[in-house]
Formats: structure tokens, sequence, C-alpha cells
């Protein structure tokens, strides 16, 4: 049944997208990709802050070299927005290599950033690629507040291994099940919290200021890590691998300029500019538009 | 049908029947999160139906409150008070409250309004008082409406209480949310056949109610305006 | 106290009025997410009635359909929203239909029984009259049935309405959902609160503006139902008998009726 409905309902919903003044997703289809000087691109974003600030860096720096560029932010789930980018729906999407990785190989190895590119573009079905990573990098993490890294005396995850059982850790409910999550901490460190919290990604600074978790899954850009003065526990072992901000794209219909682009943006990016950014965007509530215009223009990229 | 094989096997999976993660203890989660929540809300609205129903006082108040309270997006309420108060089950509680506020209350006040008015004058005729006309006729009269009012609430709290889980508590909403990260369909089916048997109890339940306290001689009159 | 609640307001105002909408960007601000919302929720309402109509008819004619057919309504009405939302998007990626069709079938717990009820209590020797009138079944569902039935289909429309508006909210949960993208994505995920706040006043505002709407229409479509002080015996008992209907049906479902509360006692 829902296939038919959505046999029905595609064409109209276009239809009525288009008469919103919102994306036009067959626009690609009849100028056809790379064919054009200067070529129009659909760039999505994942439902987290700081996907939403990468798209409009990404997407302002094309269109500062002409591209016209439609914008399709906060895509819920990682399956719809990849299925997008396949069908040609979305051309560009701001990704993290180790992510992307886990998501075409849940059994890939984790790496540094040349190996884990090597393995993604091997496994990156036919008319999808990665372009230049940049050296900004957003890594999963165990953080701890101040306080209980002092109490028992945590630097590294491996510190956790006699602790862990009387505390309770919080995550996306992916983190628990997977490889790059509580499965490796068992496995690498021998780390096994006393309890698993499922929480949105959002409250789990809240939440561990409030103690209601002792340890957090939190991403290393979060801002709230320096204002909160967070304790993110090293990971020698390397078992969260390499996580470059790196554009996905479909590689028909990007054209040489904003490969051209976008390959500048992965250049000047850095990790400390990006945390930067994201304070702006999540401490200080401006919005991430007018945040990536300012970077861009400073960068001489806009 | 491979599916329907793989739901089988969930149901079926001795994993899903202990622990903290096990049906049985995200079912009595959840039972206790609407429980709370449709108590506190029929605390709230019966006894403000039963007001502004016998007075006649307040009528366009309780409909527009309600009407204001049915408009409010459940997912705004829930978050903005996790902004202020934390995660737990106080923000969860709060919007389950908001959502079963107005049907109680918006029955209730129809129903005691809707009791006719010969028989109101005849019960002041027998002597009867405010408050016994209120109690010995108004309310059991309103009583069959006030329990769709509240079967209806039940239902909404009980598919509802499922974005709970967006907030870091558990019930049943935890098989969709959880199985919707993990990309597994399986679990999201599960949690989703969960809350329907869930709510499906709910009204027999009401059912059953019904029965119990609704007058013999208004339960004709009542099915037949059903 | 007085103060800082004064700062805040202020403060959500201003962002309000400075994010409401860009020039040259219509794909940001408020305002987009406020047309989509509309576009959302009027669609799956209107695609809800278009469903309960012909359903609602079938039912009157085949009466052993309707008990099964209003089961099925409510368990599907019992599916949570996100379990629904998840679920269509394999099939409809973030196209609108992700959000319209759970929505659309969900009005249908509240407009297939108003359907039902309001042809029902269309009168034996009306619907008679009209037959030795020599209407046939289709003149005289359009002319004499359908009239009769709108008060208490629009009553069912009101209730639906501001549920559809603000469950359409949920969607924001898989990328869609209009004004639920500002409460989630620009509020809830950045943990500030002016957006949720602006998200839910300006849903609720929608609901209460939409809700008038169909009041109008109501006043429109049933000229005889107004307060005209002409008709006679019958003409006024048919008039209450049609809004105490309406009001029954909209409180079954649960449903605020402000206006019919002002009117009834001078109709009693």
């Amino acid at each position: 049944m829902h296939k038919r409905l959505a046999l029905i309902g595609l064409p109209l919903a276009a239809a009525l997208l288009t008469a919103c003044g919102g994306s036009d997703p067959y626009a690609e289809d009849e100028e056809g990709g790379g064919g054009a000087e200067a070529g129009s691109v659909v760039i999505g974003s994942a439902d987290f802050p700081e996907s939403t600030l990468l798209a409009e860096i990404y997407g302002r720096a094309m269109e500062a070299e002409g591209v016209d560029v439609t914008y399709q932010l906060s895509i819920g789930s990682r399956e719809v927005y990849y299925s997008q980018i396949e069908s040609g729906n979305l051309s560009v999407f701001p990704e993290y290599n180790g992510a992307t990785l886990a998501y075409l190989d849940d059994e890939a190895p984790s790496g540094n950033s040349e190996e884990t590119n090597a393995l993604v573009a091997e496994a990156l079905p036919e008319g999808l690629e990665i372009l230049d990573s940049s050296s900004a990098e957003n890594k999963d993490s165990v953080t701890v507040t101040a306080e209980i890294a002092r109490e028992h005396d945590l630097s590294t995850l491996a510190d956790l291994a006699d602790v862990a059982g009387e505390l309770t850790l919080g995550g996306p409910p992916e983190f628990e099940t997977r490889q790059q999550g509580v499965v490796g901490l068992a496995d690498v460190y021998g780390v096994e919290f006393g309890e698993y919290r499922s929480l949105e990604v959002a409250l789990l600074t809240q939440a561990l200021m409030d103690g209601d978790i002792q340890a957090a899954n939190l991403f290393t850009t979060d801002p709230q890590i320096a204002v909160e003065g967070l304790v993110v526990l090293e990971d020698p072992e390397n078992l969260f691998g390499a996580q470059n901000i790196t554009p996905l794209i479909n590689g028909e219909q990007v054209d040489e300029t904003a490969r051209g682009a976008l390959n500048a943006v992965s250049a000047a990016l850095t990790t400390e500019a990006l945390t930067s950014l994201n304070e702006r965007v999540v401490v200080q509530n401006e919005n991430a538009a007018d945040v990536a215009q300012e970077w861009l223009e400073q960068e001489g990229l806009a | 049908m491979d599916i329907l094989n793989e739901l089988v096997a969930w149901f079926a999976d001795p994993v899903q029947w202990t622990g903290s993660a096990g049906i049985p203890a995200r079912m009595a989660e959840h039972v206790y999160y609407c429980l709370l929540g449709l108590l506190i809300s029929a605390v709230i609205a019966v006894p403000l139906g039963l007001l502004t129903g016998h007075t006649g006082v307040g009528g366009f108040l309780t409909a527009s409150l309600a009407n204001f309270a049915r408009a409010l997006p459940t997912i705004g309420v829930l978050f903005l008070i996790v902004l202020a108060a934390g995660i737990g089950l106080v923000p969860v509680v709060c919007a389950l409250v908001a959502l079963a506020v107005p049907p109680i209350l918006v029955n209730t006040h129809e129903g005691v309004r809707g009791v006719e008015p010969r028989l109101r004058d005849a019960a002041f005729g027998m002597g009867m008082r405010g408050r016994e006309v209120l109690f010995g006729l108004e309310l059991p009269v309103a009583t069959p409406l006030i329990l769709i009012g509240m079967r209806t609430a039940a239902v909404q709290v009980v598919a509802t209480a499922t974005i709970a889980a967006y907030v870091g508590v558990g019930g049943l909403g935890r098989y969709i949310v959880d199985g919707q990260a993990r990309q597994d369909l399986t679990m999201m089916l599960g949690g989703s056949v969960l809350v329907v048997l869930l709510a499906v109890l709910t009204t027999l339940l009401f059912a059953g109610l019904r029965l119990l306290l609704v007058a013999p001689g208004l339960r004709a009159a009542a099915a037949s305006a059903r | 106290m007085i103060g800082a609640a004064w700062d805040w307001t202020t403060g959500v105002l201003d962002w309000g009025v400075s994010n409401w909408s860009y020039p040259g960007e219509p794909d940001r601000g408020i305002l987009p997410r406020l047309t989509e919302h509309m576009r959302l929720a009027y669609l799956s309402i209107l695609i809800g009635l278009a469903l309960a109509v012909p359903l609602g008819l079938a039912c009157v004619r085949w009466k052993p359909l309707y008990p099964p057919v209003l089961t099925g309504v409510n368990v599907l009405y019992a599916v949570p929203s996100i379990a629904l939302f998840f679920l269509m998007l394999p099939y409809t990626g973030f196209s609108d239909w992700t959000a319209v069709v759970p929505l659309a079938l969900y009005t249908l717990v509240i407009l297939l029984p108003n359907v039902v009820d309001g042809l029902r209590q269309v009168p034996d020797h009306v619907r008679q009259a009209a037959v030795a009138m020599g209407f046939g079944p289709l003149r005289r569902l359009v002319f004499v049935e359908m009239p009769v039935a709108v008060p208490v289909i629009i009553a069912g429309l009101r209730v639906a309405s501001v549920a559809t508006i603000s469950m359409v909210s949920v969607a924001s949960l898989v990328g869609l959902g209009g004004l639920g993208q500002l409460i989630l994505s620009e509020g809830f995920r950045r943990q500030f609160d002016a957006p949720i706040v602006v998200g839910v006043l300006l849903t609720v505002l929608l609901a209460f503006v939409t809700d008038a709407l169909l009041v109008l229409a109501q006043r429109r479509l049933t000229p005889w139902a107004r307060g005209d002080d002409a008709g006679g015996g019958s003409g006024r008992d048919r008039r209450a008998a049609a809004r105490a209907s309406a009001k029954a049906a909209a409180a079954r479902a649960g449903a605020g009726t402000p206006d019919a509360d002002r009117t009834t006692p001078a109709e009693r």
C-alpha cells in the first residue's frame, strides 16, 4: 500500500514543494549535472547543529563561486539522506569519514584518516564519491565532569575499567550496540558501565551536570565541553578512529567549480575553528547561516 | 512475509522478556507514565468540568482553555519543560497532562450541561439542593460522557507517551526510538505492536468501567447516543 | 524578577522578529516553516475529509460495514505517530507524504464518526419527502442529506484540524514538520528556548485561526442555522436539534465548541 501511495504521492509532493518556493529536486535532471559552467547542487545536512553549520559553510562557499545551491537541511536519518544522495535528489552532504565507513560496513576496522578514506572509497557504490578530508575532526568520546575525573583519577578510557561498574553512561541509542561504542569499550578497554542510558545528544551535557549520568558519549567539537570544563578521556588504542569532515557527493552532479570550492573549505577548516563556530551557534545562539558567512569571508572564501 | 517472521522471532526471543530493557519492564514503565498522567489530568479536569457545568459559569473559558491546550504541540511542551527542569519524569507527565486534560474537561462540562432541564427541575422540586443535584443527578447522568472523554484521553496518552523516549526515560517508546537509531525495523515494529495492544486493552478497560460505573437505566440511553 | 521576565520575553520576541524571513533566501527563517506547517496540516485534513466522506457514506448505506471500519480506524489511531513516520520514511523519503499519509489517517478517527452521525440524523420523513418529490439517490445526497450533515461534519473538522495542526510538529523527528523544525532543530538541539516558544505560539495561533475560518465556513454553508427569528416552531426545533447533535458529536470527540455554549441557553 505504501508503495502505491508513494507513486501517486511523489510527483504531487514535488509540485507542492516547488509551488511553495522550496527545493526542486528535479532541477538537476534537466540541466544535466556537470555540463553547465557553474552548475547547481542540492546540499543536505543531518539534524544536529554542526551538520547544519557545515552545510551552510560548504553551500555558501559554492555560492561564492557562482554555483546555484539549494539547501535541504536537518534530515533525520542517515538511511534516508544516504539513499537521497544515491538517487541524486541530494548532491552534496557534509559527512564524517569514519561514520560513513561504519554505515557502509559495520565491521570495518578503525584507522587513521588515510586508511579510512581508502576503505570508504572502496565501499562506496557506483556514482558516489568523497572529496578531500578536512583536518577538522569530530570524534566520539567518553567524557566526564572534572569532579568525576578527579574523584576516580581518570584521564584515559583504560582508567575506567575498575570504576565503570558503578557509573551510568549516557549516549544516543546506537552507541550502545555498535563496535565503536559500548561493544568496543568492553572489547578494547575492558570497560563495562553499570548502566546505559539512551539520550538525545542535545541533552547529554545537562544530564551530566545534573548527575543523571556520570559519563557521556559527547562529540569532541561540542562547545559545552569547554564551557562546562568537562574532561574528554583519551583514546590511546584509537577505538573511535578517524572522523574527519569529508564531503560525500553524487559525482555526476558536482562540477569542477563546486568541487574546488568544497576542497578549499576542507583545507581551511580546523578542529579548533569548527569548535569555536559551534560555540557561536549552540552557546551564543547565533544563526548558523550568519556564522558560516562570516567565517568564509574571514578566510577569503566568500 | 519476512518481516512478519522476524517480528514473531523478536517476540519469541527470551531476551525480550527479562531485565530492565525487557518487554515486561518497558510495559510497566509505559503504564506507569500513562496512569500518572491520566490520574493527574482527571484530578484537574473532572472537578473543574463539574463546577463549570453545574454553575454554567466559565463554560466559554473552559472550552477556550481546552482548545488552547489541544493546540499545544506536545513535543514543544516536552522540550520546553526539559530545558527548564532537566530530564526525568516531570516533563513527560506535564506533556501528557496537557494532552489529556482537554477531552476530559470538555466532556465533563458537556455531560453536566447536557442533563435535561426537566430532570434538573424535578430534582429541585423534590427538594434536592445544589450539591445533591450535582452528585445525585448530574454526575451519574454525565458519567458515560466523562468516561468517553477519559477513554479518548487514555488512548492518546498511551500512543503519545512513546515520545518520552526522546528525553531519556523508558517505556515502550524506547523500542521505537532505539530501533530507529539502530536501523532495527523489527524492534520498531515490535514496539508499535505493543503500544497498539496496550491501547486496545485500554479501550476494553473503559468498556468494563462503563458497565461498572454507569447506572443500568442510563446505559441504554448512552448506547443510543453512541 | 519582573525585569528578568521582561528581558526573556523581549529576547524571544526579538529572535522571532529578526529571524522571520530573509529577503532573497526563501528557504530560511520562520515564515517558510510556517507555510510548510500549513501545507502539511491542510493537505492532511483535506485528504482525511476526502477519505471520510465516501467511507462514511458507505458505512451509512451498508450498516454492517461501520463497526469493523470504525475499529480499524481506532486501532490505526493508536499506532504512535513517530512509529508511522519512521515506517513511511523508506517509501516516501523526505517528501511531504511521510507526514501527510499518517496525519490524514489519524483524522479519520474524528471525521468518520461525525460524517456517519451527520448523515444518520437526517429525519426519516425528510428523506421520504425528498423521495416523494422525485429526488434520486444522488440528488437526495447532495441537496438534502449533506446539508443537514454539514454542521456535524464541520464540528468534526474543527477538532481534527486543531489536533492535526498540533501533531504536524512530531514529524520534525523525521526531518519534516514545519514549525516542529523550529522547535526541534533550532531550539531543542541547541538548548535554546526562543525558537521553541515561537514555534509553540505560532502553532497555537495557526490552530485558532483555522478554527475561526471553519466557524465562518459553517455560517456560510448553513445559513439556515444562523440566528434568524423568522422560522416557525418546526424550523426552530430542527435548528436546535442540529446544533445539539453537532455539540454532542464534538463532545464525543472531546471538542471544545466555545460558541455553541453561548447560544444553547437561548435555544433551550
